[in-house]
């Protein structure tokens, strides 16, 4: 979506009255009063990086949520809806909740109990300084790029939707998103996040609520869309069956084992961005109760997001058109479904929430990768490469001064993406190059006791270069495709499940045979770092509704409950 | 420390309040073109009250002086 949108031709969506206007000041004001309030509580190391690990289980579950909840994401895939149909809420069903629920239980465990500040350091626990050195500097380098790629994103998004100037929506954003986390780190991006949770669904639950209205119920609205687009568009795994028979272009072996058992696994529980959320929580069952909050209203989501993006294709009296088409013709493009749905039921205030909630998705995303990237450098990389002696208090500064360091060079990206807008596409390719592998890495060091470190670096870095190259060859050749998704009718989004899934395999392979080919790592360093060897604490006596098994069931069972019913 | 619930809280009521105020004025005195469909269903202040009245309700459950 961030690509097109930079060609995108400037038009106004909606027009703000001065309630709405009201309503964002008052969010922004809100925002850095909380980071005013937090900044005397972000004095040690513990605090700043890791908000005193101190977060209850919904507090850390809803930030854990909302770090993925942004304003593109909810834009882009409500756009997805109108596209592709019902197909989409595989990114916020099996795409999500497995992973969520994996994390919990089987891996929560070992990042908190090893104490780590980051997954970076996790690798450096498990498998040495090379793997950690790999994984901080590759993350660091990535997050502080999407960052400025979603800030240029966001001015966009309020050039078309609010006709803001963009220099404007860069500097008022950054600048807010800097003073706020400066002054409160991490505690005070998971306090907006949570913030931003609750301004999303009230600024968004109207837009399926009267939506369904106007349709005349969920029947009606699926008769309406079978008229106007296909009846394969309300349907989730009957036109799965081979890549021609549904409008995404992919079968259900690519969302089943790529989407659902390789990126979202990788995303979900390796990304630091939204693992760190999770690292703040109080005590481990509230560690492992809180992927199992998100991944429970992580279900809910497409109410919210899909619903609006399928009621767009009943009820828009105009037929929505890819930006490429947009952008010459002048007419409304995909993306833009959920602003119209916005526009289209939303009154004076409704509007400024709606908008606020857009505006909040944005900044705590960015709030995200900054906390995140000002993490990841002064623990895994300024600390052992350049400075280890320092104090603890020193690195606070530094975690600071980065802070502020990193606002700007995302501004700078953002300008950069300004005048090159193909940067975007391959600032989102790189990212998406070490997820799958770095989940390979993560996973086999935790499940497999036999794992050298040498093993880990070299299928790390295999499994990456393997991504790259699949990613080169369809970039050089898109014939390839063909080759890399196994099947000639796959299309753009198969590409990505088939890479990650592949660039996995070579990752796991190449670990396993350098690992057999190595010294083996002596049991009693691996304590509280692999299954096997590490005694997991009970999350003690407690009543079988305060137990995370219990909760993980019962979202398993709603999960299933849900892909029947919408089969 | 001021529990984030009551800052969602503060946030809730105060948007929820200016959108049913906003609601009000409309429902006394209503635009000749309203702008938007289901106009009819006076969604803001529906909507706004019940923002207003979960916002309320956090900001006096999660106020600093009981929870302290």
């Amino acid at each position: 979506m961030t690509s097109l949108l930079a060609n995108a031709v400037p038009t106004r969506l909606v027009h703000l009255s001065s309630v709405d206007v009201v309503i964002v000041v008052f969010y922004f004001a809100l925002v850095l009063s909380i980071g005013w309030y937090l900044k005397g509580r972000a004095n040690t190391g513990e605090d700043f990086f890791m908000a005193g690990r101190e977060m209850t289980a919904w507090v850390a579950g809803l930030s854990f949520l909302s770090a993925n909840l942004g304003a593109l994401e909810l834009m882009g895939w409500a756009g997805s809806a109108y596209q592709y149909g019902i197909l989409a809420t595989h990114w916020y069903w099996i795409g999500a909740i497995p992973a969520m629920l994996f994390l919990a239980l089987v891996m929560m465990p070992f990042y908190y109990i090893s104490k780590t500040h980051s997954v970076p350091g996790y690798l450096k626990l498990r498998f040495g300084e090379p793997s950690r050195a790999l994984s901080a500097v590759s993350f660091a380098f990535m997050t502080v790029l999407m960052s400025g790629v979603n800030m240029f994103a966001m001015a966009k998004v309020m050039q078309i939707v609010l006709g803001w100037d963009i220099n404007f929506s860069i500097w008022v954003s950054s600048l807010t998103v800097a003073i706020y986390v400066t002054l409160g780190g991490l505690r005070s991006a998971i306090f907006n996040e949570v913030l931003q949770f609750f301004l999303i669904w009230a600024g968004a639950l109207l837009i399926p609520i009267l939506g369904l209205y106007e349709a005349g119920g969920w029947t009606n609205l699926k008769l309406q869309i079978a008229h106007r687009a296909s009846e394969q568009y309300v349907h989730l795994w009957a036109g799965l069956g081979s890549f021609s028979n549904n409008p995404m272009g992919i079968n259900w072996a690519g969302i089943v084992f790529g989407l659902g058992a390789v990126i979202s696994m990788g995303y979900w529980t390796t990304d630091f961005l939204v693992v760190q959320r999770l690292l703040a929580a109080k005590d481990l069952r509230s560690a492992e109760m809180a992927p199992i909050i998100g991944a429970g209203f992580k279900m809910m989501v497409p109410f919210i997001v899909i619903l609006p993006g399928l009621l767009g294709l009943a009820v828009l009296p105009e037929k929505l058109v890819p930006e490429s088409v947009a952008a010459v013709t002048g007419g409304h493009s995909y993306n833009d479904v959920l602003p119209l749905m916005l526009a289209r039921y939303c009154g004076p205030g409704l509007l400024g929430l709606g908008v606020t909630a857009l505006i909040a998705g944005f900044m705590s995303g960015m709030a995200g990768n900054v906390s995140a990237f000002t993490t990841v450098w002064t623990y895994d990389i300024y600390r052992p490469l350049i400075n280890s002696k320092g104090s603890d208090h020193h690195y606070v500064n530094m975690g600071r001064w980065t802070t502020i360091i990193g606002v700007l060079i995302s501004v700078g990206t953002a300008y950069l993406v300004m005048q090159f807008a193909s940067i975007m596409d391959y600032v989102q390719a790189l990212f998406s190059f070490f997820i799958a592998p770095l989940f390979g890495t993560v996973v086999l060091g935790m499940l497999w006791k036999r794992a050298t470190g040498a093993g880990g670096f070299w299928g790390l870095l295999c499994g990456t270069l393997s991504s790259i190259s699949m990613w080169a060859w369809v970039k050089v050749d898109p014939s390839a495709l063909r080759y890399v998704a196994l099947s000639p009718h796959a299309k753009a989004l198969a590409q990505d499940m088939y890479q990650a899934l592949w660039s996995f395999v070579v990752c796991v392979l190449v670990t396993v045979t350098v690992s057999l080919a190595t010294k083996p790592i002596p049991d009693g360093e691996l304590t509280g770092l692999v299954y096997g060897l590490t005694e997991v604490p009970s999350v003690g006596d407690v009543p079988l509704y305060e137990k995370p098994l219990f909760w993980a069931a019962v979202v398993t069972v709603i999960f299933f409950v849900l892909n029947i019913i919408f089969w | 420390m001021v529990s984030i619930w009551f800052f969602i809280g503060i946030s809730l009521a105060v948007n929820g309040g200016l959108i049913l105020a906003a609601g009000i004025y409309q429902l006394l005195y209503p635009p000749v073109n309203p702008g938007v469909v289901l106009f009819h269903l006076h969604a803001n202040i529906w909507w706004g009250a019940v923002l207003m009245a979960f916002g309320l309700i956090y900001c006096f459950k999660f106020a600093p002086r009981r929870q302290s």
